[in-house]
C-alpha cells in the first residue's frame, strides 16, 4: 500500500497543500504534482545539479530530498526568479554571456548561484569580491554538457560584482 | 542586411532562463501510462525464461510486453547506409527474443499508471539467461565477429613506404565515450481519434526520418503521425536516432489506446544510448629526407558493440575517409574493421571519426617530428595543402559524397594560431618540480553541410510576423536564433519579428534534420532562399497595391515602399492581408498567402578546418593532468552569429577534453558496464575546463552555398584528443605515443615511469 502524507509547502511565495507518497522525490513533486517543470532531472543521483532548488535559503538537490521533507518549507524554483516578464539580473547575465545552450542544466546553475549570492549578501560584513577561481569552484558543483562553463563563470562574476556595488551615488 | 554577423542575443534564452522550456518530460497527456524497460542483466547468453506473470499482477500495471507480443523479426534499419555494405544480419531487434548481446538490451516493457510502480513491477520480471562468454576485446582477431571491413585509399602506398627516408609508426587507442546530454531521453506518444493517428513528443534530430520509419513499422500512413517540435537537452549525435524505445512507446500507445510516456533514468541512458569512439589505430607515415609525406596508412579496429544501429558503419567510413586531413598525401590506404562485441552498440558522437582519426594522425606527426628532428609546426607547414591547391579533390568518398576540400588557406590559419598562442604566452614553460608542463598542437579538417537537401517554408501572417518552418531541430545549438537572423536579412525585417519552428513534421514535412553540422549550412540556405522568394512575392503584390512598378520598390524595416518616396509604402502585414484568399489583389489561379517553400540542394559537403593548441601540467606523482590553456583557431567561412559559433567551439572543447582525460565506459571481464552513474562516467566540471581562447576566422567563404557558411558544430571537439595527447607527450618528454586515450591518472603515471626509464624530461 502506498504510504501517503498530507503536507503544506510554499513555492515561490504561493502556498500549496497536497498529499504525496512517502517515497516521492521533491523534484517529482514539484514537477508533476505542482507543475513547476523548470526544475530538471539529469541524473537522479545528486551529481549533475540540474534539479537544484532553494529550500529555506539553502541550495538543495531536489532529486535527493523527499517531497514530505519539504513539509512546512519555503521552496524557490527557477520560475520564481523573474519579476513578471523582466528577467532577474542573474538570468539576464546568463543570456548576455551566452551561459546556456540547450538550457536543461540552466535552472540548476541559476538556483545554485542565487542561493550563494543571497547567502553572501546576508553576511554582516561586506564580503570580499568574488574571484574567478571562487566562481569556478562554486559552479563546479553542477554539470553542463554544452557550454564549457566559460559563459557561466562570466555571468556569475558579473552578477556578483554588480550586486556588490553600493546602490545609488 | 544587418542581423547576419551580429552577436544577437538568443531567441531561445528567455524561455529557458525562466524555466519555461518544454523538454521531453515536461509534456504529459490526460490518462497517460508510464513505460519502464526491462533490460538484460547479462552481456551475452540465451534467454531460457522470461516470466512476466508476477509483473502483470502488480498494482497499477496495464501491460507487460515481450518479444512474443510483437510482430516477428522487427529490427531497426540503418539510416546512413554505405554502398556495398550489408549489415542486415547485425541489426538490433526491438526486444530480444532468444539471445541477449549486451547488458542493457531491452527484453520487455512494463506500462502502468505510475512510474514508481512501473519500476517496482519491472523488478518482478523473472529473467533466466544461460550465460555465454562475452566478447570484449575487438582487437583480438575474431573474423566471425567482424560486421564489415572498409578500405578507403588511393595511390601506391607500397612504393611510397619503400622509397621513404623515414617511416614512423604508432599505435593509439581511443576509449569508449558518448555524447551524454544532460537531459535523458524521453518520449510521449498520444493516440488521436483517427485509427493509427499519433502525436509524438521527444523525437529530435531527424524527426521526419523517424516518423516515416515508425509509420512503416506500425503499418500506418506517415501523415497520421505528427512529431512535435520541443526543446531538447543536448543532442551531440546520440539523441534522436531511432532506438528500440522509439518503436515500443508508440506501439504501446497504439495498442493500449492510451498515451504512453517513457522517461529513462541516467543508468539506463549510460548503457542504452549509442556509445562511440572506441577504436584502435595502427597508423604509419612515410617521409622523404625533408619530412614531406610520401604515404600514409592506417589499420583500424572499431569496437562497435553488440549491433549495428542506425548509423551503420558511417563512423568507420568517416574515420577512414577523413584521415588524411589538411595535408598533401600522395598515397593513402585506410582499412577499418568494424567488430561486434558484447557491449552497448555504437553510433555517432559529435565529430565522429574525426576525433579518433585526428588524434591518430596528429599524434603520429608529433612523434615523427621528434624522430626526424623537425619542429612539429614546421613539419605540418611543410605538408599542408596550400591555397593554390584548392579546391583539392581527393579520390575518396564519404557519406555518399565525393570529397572535394572546397576552399581555405590552411598554412595561414596555422600561422595565425601559432602567432596567437605565442602572443598569449602559451609557450612559456614555468612548471613546478614534479609538475612538468607541455604544449601540444593539432590541425584538422572538419566536414559540414551534408545534403542532399533541406527544405524551408517561410510565411508572413496577418500581423506581419514571419514564421520559418525548418527541417532542422532545436537541440541547444541556437538554430532558432540563427535562422531568424538569416530570414530577417533576406526579408528586410527585424529578427525579433521572426519565429522559427524547427522540427515539427506537420510544419515541415520534408526536413532532413539537425546533424553533421548541417543546419546553418543547408537549413540556413533553404531559409535564405524561401525568405528571398517571399520578399520577391511581397514586392510583386506591393506593386499592385501601390500601383507602382516592381523595379521602383524597395524593402526595408518590414515594409515595401517606393524608392525616394518613403510615404508611399505598405507593411508586410498589409501585404499578407492583401494576399488573403478572397483578396482582389490576387490574380486568377494565384495561390493565396504570403509564403514560399524552397528546397536547397547540394551534392558536396563544405570543409571547415582549424587548429587546437593546449598547455597542460602533468603531476607525475598522481598522474593528474590539468589543462591550463586552450586555443581553437577555426575557419567558419562566415559566422551568422559569432557568439554562437564561439559557444559551439568552447562547448566542443569541453567534450573533447572529457574524452582526452576523463570519460570512459569501462567493462569488467563478464561484460558488466562499469560506468552507469556520473560518479564513474566523469563528465568535466568547471574545475577541469580552462577558459578557451578562440580565434574565429572568416577568410574562406564556402563556395557551395549562398551564405558562404561552413558548419561550426564539431570543430571544438575534433582535435582535442590530439592536442591534449601531444601536450602530455611534450610535458613528459615521451619518445613515442601515449598509447591510448583517455589519459587517466593510472595511464599517465605509467607513461611518466616509461619516460623516466627512457630518459625523458620527467
Amino acid at each position: 500500500m502506498k504510504d501517503m502524507h498530507a503536507i503544506s509547502v510554499t513555492v515561490n511565495g504561493r502556498a500549496h497543500e497536497l498529499v504525496v507518497e512517502a517515497r516521492r522525490t521533491l523534484a517529482d513533486m514539484l514537477r508533476h504534482d505542482l507543475g513547476y517543470t523548470g526544475t530538471h532531472l539529469g541524473c537522479e543521483h545528486g551529481i549533475c545539479g540540474a534539479c537544484t532548488v532553494i529550500v529555506d535559503g539553502q541550495p538543495v538537490r531536489a532529486c535527493l530530498v523527499f517531497g514530505v521533507q519539504a513539509d512546512g518549507a519555503e521552496v524557490r524554483t527557477v520560475e520564481g526568479l523573474a519579476d513578471g516578464e523582466r528577467l532577474s539580473d542573474l538570468q539576464q547575465a546568463f543570456s548576455d554571456h551566452h551561459a546556456l545552450q540547450c538550457g536543461f542544466c540552466t535552472p540548476g546553475f541559476l538556483m545554485l548561484t542565487e542561493a550563494y549570492l543571497a547567502e553572501n549578501a546576508a553576511l554582516a560584513e561586506s564580503p570580499a569580491e568574488l574571484t574567478e577561481a571562487e566562481a569556478r569552484e562554486l559552479v563546479a558543483a553542477n554539470l553542463c554538457r554544452c557550454t564549457g562553463y566559460q559563459g557561466i563563470v562570466e555571468a556569475v562574476l558579473a552578477t556578483a560584482r554588480a550586486r556588490q556595488k553600493p546602490a545609488g551615488p | 542586411m544587418t542581423a547576419v554577423g551580429t552577436r544577437l542575443p538568443r531567441a531561445e534564452d528567455p524561455r529557458l532562463l525562466r524555466g519555461r522550456g518544454r523538454f521531453g518530460d515536461d509534456f504529459s497527456a490526460p490518462g497517460q501510462l508510464h513505460a519502464r524497460i526491462v533490460r538484460s542483466p547479462a552481456a551475452h547468453g540465451l534467454i531460457r525464461e522470461l516470466d512476466v506473470t508476477q509483473a502483470r499482477k502488480a498494482p497499477g500495471v496495464a501491460a507487460v510486453v515481450t518479444a512474443d507480443d510483437l510482430p516477428r523479426n522487427l529490427v531497426i534499419p540503418v539510416r546512413l547506409a554505405v554502398a556495398g555494405v550489408d549489415l542486415s544480419p547485425f541489426l538490433q531487434p526491438v526486444l530480444a527474443r532468444d539471445t541477449v548481446r549486451y547488458v542493457g538490451e531491452p527484453l520487455a516493457v512494463v506500462a502502468g499508471d505510475d512510474p514508481y510502480a512501473c519500476e517496482d513491477a519491472a523488478e518482478l520480471v523473472e529473467i533466466d539467461i544461460a550465460g555465454q562468454p562475452a566478447v570484449l576485446d575487438a582487437t583480438r582477431e575474431q573474423p566471425h565477429h567482424t560486421a564489415a571491413e572498409l578500405t578507403r585509399g588511393y595511390g601506391d602506398t607500397g612504393a611510397a613506404f619503400a622509397a621513404a627516408a623515414h617511416v614512423v609508426r604508432i599505435e593509439l587507442a581511443v576509449g569508449r565515450h558518448s555524447g551524454v546530454p544532460l537531459e535523458p531521453r524521453c518520449l510521449l506518444a498520444v493516440p488521436g481519434p483517427a485509427r493509427g493517428e499519433l502525436s509524438i513528443f521527444g523525437m529530435t534530430k531527424v524527426p521526419v526520418w523517424n516518423r516515416d520509419l515508425l509509420a512503416d513499422m506500425l503499418g500506418v500512413d506517415e501523415t497520421l503521425i505528427r512529431v512535435h517540435a520541443i526543446d531538447a537537452g543536448g543532442g551531440f549525435g546520440v539523441r534522436g536516432e531511432f532506438y528500440p524505445e522509439d518503436f515500443l512507446v508508440p506501439w504501446l500507445a497504439t495498442h493500449l489506446g492510451r498515451p504512453v510516456k517513457w522517461a529513462e533514468d541516467r543508468a539506463e541512458h549510460l548503457m542504452a544510448v549509442n556509445h562511440s569512439r572506441q577504436q584502435h589505430h595502427r597508423v604509419a607515415a612515410a617521409f622523404d629526407a625533408d619530412g614531406r609525406i610520401l604515404g600514409l596508412t592506417d589499420d583500424i579496429v572499431q569496437d562497435n558493440g553488440a549491433y549495428c544501429r542506425t548509423h551503420g558503419v558511417a563512423v568507420a567510413e568517416l574515420t577512414a575517409a577523413m584521415l588524411p586531413g589538411p595535408y598533401r598525401v600522395p598515397a593513402y590506404q585506410g582499412r577499418i574493421r568494424v567488430v561486434l562485441t558484447n557491449k552497448t552498440p555504437c553510433g555517432t558522437y559529435r565529430a565522429p571519426g574525426r576525433f579518433e582519426g585526428t588524434a591518430a594522425r596528429e599524434h603520429l606527426l608529433d612523434v615523427a617530428a621528434t624522430r626526424l628532428g623537425i619542429d612539429p609546426v614546421l613539419l605540418r607547414e611543410r605538408n599542408l595543402l596550400t591555397r593554390s591547391e584548392m579546391p583539392h579533390e581527393r579520390p575518396l568518398r564519404t557519406l555518399g559524397t565525393d570529397m572535394i576540400l572546397d576552399t581555405g588557406d590552411y598554412p595561414a590559419l596555422l600561422a595565425a594560431a601559432v602567432r596567437e598562442a605565442g602572443r598569449l604566452g602559451y609557450r612559456a614553460r614555468a612548471g613546478e618540480p614534479g609538475k612538468p608542463r607541455g604544449f601540444g598542437l593539432a590541425m584538422f579538417v572538419e566536414k559540414s553541410g551534408l545534403g542532399p537537401q533541406e527544405t524551408a517554408d517561410v510565411t508572413v501572417s496577418r500581423s506581419g510576423a514571419v514564421h520559418v518552418y525548418s527541417g532542422g531541430t532545436s537541440v541547444g545549438q541556437g538554430i532558432e536564433t540563427v535562422l531568424a537572423q538569416i530570414a530577417a536579412d533576406a526579408l528586410g525585417v527585424d529578427p525579433g519579428a521572426v519565429r522559427v519552428i524547427a522540427g515539427d513534421t506537420a510544419g515541415q514535412p520534408f526536413g532532413a534534420g539537425s546533424w553533421a553540422s548541417r543546419s546553418t549550412v543547408v537549413g540556413g540556405s533553404a531559409v535564405h532562399q524561401a525568405a528571398t522568394a517571399v520578399r520577391q512575392r511581397a514586392v510583386q503584390l506591393a506593386a499592385r497595391i501601390l500601383e507602382a512598378a516592381e523595379g521602383d520598390l524597395e524593402v526595408a524595416g518590414g515594409s515595401v515602399c517606393v524608392r525616394g518616396d518613403p510615404q508611399t509604402r505598405i507593411t508586410l502585414a498589409g501585404i499578407a492581408r492583401a494576399a488573403a484568399p478572397a483578396s482582389g489583389y490576387l490574380e486568377p489561379g494565384e495561390p493565396a498567402g504570403l509564403s514560399a517553400r524552397r528546397r536547397f540542394e547540394v551534392s558536396h559537403m563544405t570543409y571547415p578546418y582549424g587548429v587546437h593548441a593546449a598547455v597542460v601540467e602533468v603531476d607525475t606523482g598522481t598522474g593528474r593532468v590539468r589543462v591550463l590553456r586552450y586555443l581553437v583557431a577555426y575557419e567558419v567561412g562566415r559566422a551568422i552569429n559569432p557568439m554562437l559559433v564561439e559557444g559551439q567551439l568552447r562547448g566542443g572543447v569541453a567534450q573533447g577534453i572529457g574524452g582526452a582525460l576523463l570519460e570512459e565506459f569501462g567493462y569488467d571481464e563478464a561484460g558488466q558496464p562499469q560506468a552507469t552513474t556520473f560518479i564513474e562516467y566523469r563528465l568535466p566540471t568547471a574545475a577541469e575546463i580552462p577558459p578557451v581562447d578562440v580565434l574565429l576566422s572568416q577568410d574562406a567563404p564556402a563556395p557551395g552555398n549562398p551564405l558562404g557558411v561552413m558548419g561550426a558544430g564539431e570543430g571544438g571537439v575534433s582535435a582535442a584528443g590530439a592536442a591534449v595527447a601531444n601536450a602530455v607527450r611534450d610535458a613528459l618528454g615521451l619518445p613515442g605515443s601515449v598509447g591510448r586515450l583517455p589519459l587517466t591518472p593510472a595511464r599517465v603515471c605509467a607513461l611518466a615511469a616509461l619516460a623516466r626509464a627512457t630518459g625523458g624530461d620527467a
